[in-house]
């Protein structure tokens, strides 16, 4: 199973923002669209960073007055990128290791979506529920007509 | 309008697509409680089930019998079936807009990747979707010729298409004669003068596409030997480090039954199937007469993305494989349906879990969702498809709870039922399948097979008198 199954049933409307957006712009956007992160584009619709709740809480410990930062001063812009074709099971090690929980997908040189943790753990219990239910038809079957 | 999903004004949906997950969405639809539903499925095939009676290998009935749960969701009271009905050719969307509150599309992948390589439109180079069809009986694709007196054949792809291709290719008459192949395709395979299949993949062991039970019944053929190559087996350090790292079991465990092949010999077997691991195809070669007579392969190395997924690509080594036929199996994929917003990069309706997105507005298009390999591009297996079409389910009731379907002009059972009659006079009712399905049972009983098809959609409207 690769990212594009996921991404397949996301809509291709990614949410993002500019750098020099304000934090506050960034929180507000993430809690109306209901996501926990954004992806930072530039003026040309490139990629340059992503800004994540972890990035707000860590700074809001130590910065009371950070809704009004740019999304730039706090953004992680040490980015990894995926593509469609990604092995699932291979990005979820990857986001265990490094310690990250979104990867944006870009496609063709365009950004085309943006892959949680949390889908990733989604597409994998729903393929364990497949299997289990298709194991279950076979066992039947093979109790019903004995070969 | 009038709250829908009560007594009085029940929710109506048209589900387009007898496949697995049409079955799935009429099941979740109809045993909640919160609505009261009903369900007109329509198919443009007189027989339901999709890819579990064209798809599914014939030599696999176990997983078949998954129909009988079908059944038991068919003989709901509030679900009704009409086959051998087309949308876009005996009804339009329009025409469904104006009798339900929510249609869901759940028409699958129909069609076949390609490999853009040159030589891919020789005579003799196939897609592996069309051949399954073939020997499958599926009506469209009966008088299909494939030309099987070659003795070399190669398979592109290591999914769970290719490695049926190969075994099908691979079974005895003896083996093939228990199971319900088509009748045509029987005496075809078994005048196979075909001897050696390989199946080519771009990748490694550890990333082929196929489950442990498949690799493992390759070596299990009557009469084929299973071989793999010595060095292609062998994981590189990239894949070791992957599967040494993770607790991927079923990977370790595949990949053992791969090397376990590599210690075989061609034996007193007459045919052999031959896996082999990391090269591509980049060109197919023709004969004089236009005929694919040979695959050039590039042999492939691995490397990993920022992402970690180890991906292939070509060294300079290239060799080339004799082949007088080639199954293209890399994958299937959905086609367009006219009206309905699509997602062509990918081969999906466009949709955001189910609902179908409005490419402009980016919002959800009312009253029309999809399930299954439409919505999400073909993965998984047939079970797969049930937590898929319980996320669409799931929405299409909460917009019908929220008063957001569409607003058909006529919400009436009867009157829908009237209009598809006129329409398509020769529908099938879930009564006349079943009527099909005792015959075509009754048929194999007679020959000590599990069913002997019916592959003509006029052989089966006469068979019940339509």
């Amino acid at each position: 199973m690769n990212v594009r199954q996921i991404l397949a049933k996301k809509g291709i409307n990614v949410i993002t923002i500019r750098p020099d957006r304000q934090i506050r712009e960034a929180v507000t956007l993430m809690s109306r669209h209901h996501i926990g992160a954004l992806v930072v584009v530039n003026s040309d619709g490139n990629p340059v960073g992503i800004i994540s709740e972890r990035d707000i809480v860590r700074r809001a410990a130590e910065d009371e007055a950070l809704f009004g930062l740019e999304v730039q001063d706090i953004m992680t812009s040490d980015l990894v990128i995926g593509v469609p074709q990604d092995d699932i099971s291979s990005v979820a090690q990857t986001m265990t290791k490094k310690r990250f929980r979104h990867l944006p997908i870009v496609e063709n040189g365009d950004l085309v979506g943006i892959i949680s943790i949390g889908d990733i753990l989604k597409a994998e219990r729903d393929q364990y529920l497949g299997e289990i239910d298709t194991l279950e038809t076979k066992i039947q079957a093979e109790s019903s007509q004995p070969e | 309008m009038s709250q829908v999903g009560t007594e009085a004004s029940p929710l109506r949906v048209a589900v387009v697509g007898a496949g697995p997950t049409g079955f799935y969405t009429t099941d979740y639809l109809l045993k909640q409680d919160r609505l009261i539903v009903e369900v007109d499925m329509f198919e443009r095939l007189p027989t339901p089930f999709g890819l579990v009676r064209y798809g599914v290998a014939p030599d696999h009935q176990k997983i078949k019998s998954v129909t009988k749960v079908y059944d038991r969701i068919a003989q709901n009271p509030r679900f009704r079936f009409f086959g051998n009905v087309e949308l876009g050719k005996q009804i339009s969307l329009a025409d469904l807009r104006n009798h339900y509150h929510q249609i869901i599309f759940t028409t699958g992948a129909q069609s076949d990747r390609r490999l853009g390589i040159p030589g891919e439109d020789l005579e003799g180079s196939v897609p592996a979707t069309e051949f399954v069809a073939w020997y499958n009986g599926h009506p469209d694709y009966r008088d299909y010729q494939v030309d099987l007196s070659c003795e070399h054949v190669v398979v592109i792809g290591v999914g769970n298409v290719a490695m049926d291709v190969a075994r099908i290719l691979c079974r005895t008459p003896e083996e093939l004669a228990v199971t319900d192949i088509a009748d045509y395709a029987l005496e075809a395979l078994t005048a196979s003068k075909v001897k050696h299949v390989t199946i080519v993949g771009r990748r490694g062991p550890a990333q082929a596409a196929f489950t442990t039970p498949e690799i493992k019944e390759l070596g299990e053929l009557a009469d084929t030997e299973a071989i793999v190559l010595a060095d292609e087996a062998e994981l590189d350090p990239l894949s070791q480090s992957a599967l040494a790292s993770g607790s991927d079991r079923s990977t370790a465990k595949k990949v053992e039954i791969i090397q376990s092949y590599v210690e075989r010999k061609p034996t007193e077997k007459s045919r052999t199937l031959t896996l082999r691991f990391l090269v591509s195809p980049i060109e197919l070669i023709g004969d004089e007469t236009g005929r694919v007579a040979a695959v050039r392969l590039a042999k492939n190395e691995l490397y990993a993305t920022d992402a970690g997924s180890l991906r292939s690509r070509q060294t300079d080594e290239v060799e080339t494989v004799p082949a007088g036929l080639v199954f293209r199996s890399i994958g299937y994929r959905g086609i367009p349906l006219e009206g309905v917003p699509f997602y062509e990069n990918w081969g999906v309706i466009l949709n955001k879990e189910g609902r179908v997105i409005d490419p402009n507005s980016q919002t959800a298009v009312i009253g029309e969702y999809t399930a299954g390999w439409i919505k999400r591009g073909p993965s998984g297996i047939i079970g797969t498809n049930k937590p898929d079409a319980l996320e669409t389910v799931t929405h299409m009731l909460a917009d019908a709870e929220a008063g957001a379907t569409l607003n058909p002009s006529d919400a009436c059972a009867d009157t829908a039922a009237a209009f598809v009659a006129q329409r398509q006079p020769r529908f099938i009712s879930y009564d006349d399948w079943l009527k099909l399905d005792e015959m075509e049972l009754s048929r194999g009983e007679a020959q000590g097979r599990p069913r002997v098809k019916f592959t003509s959609v006029e052989e089966m409207l006469a068979a019940i008198g339509k």
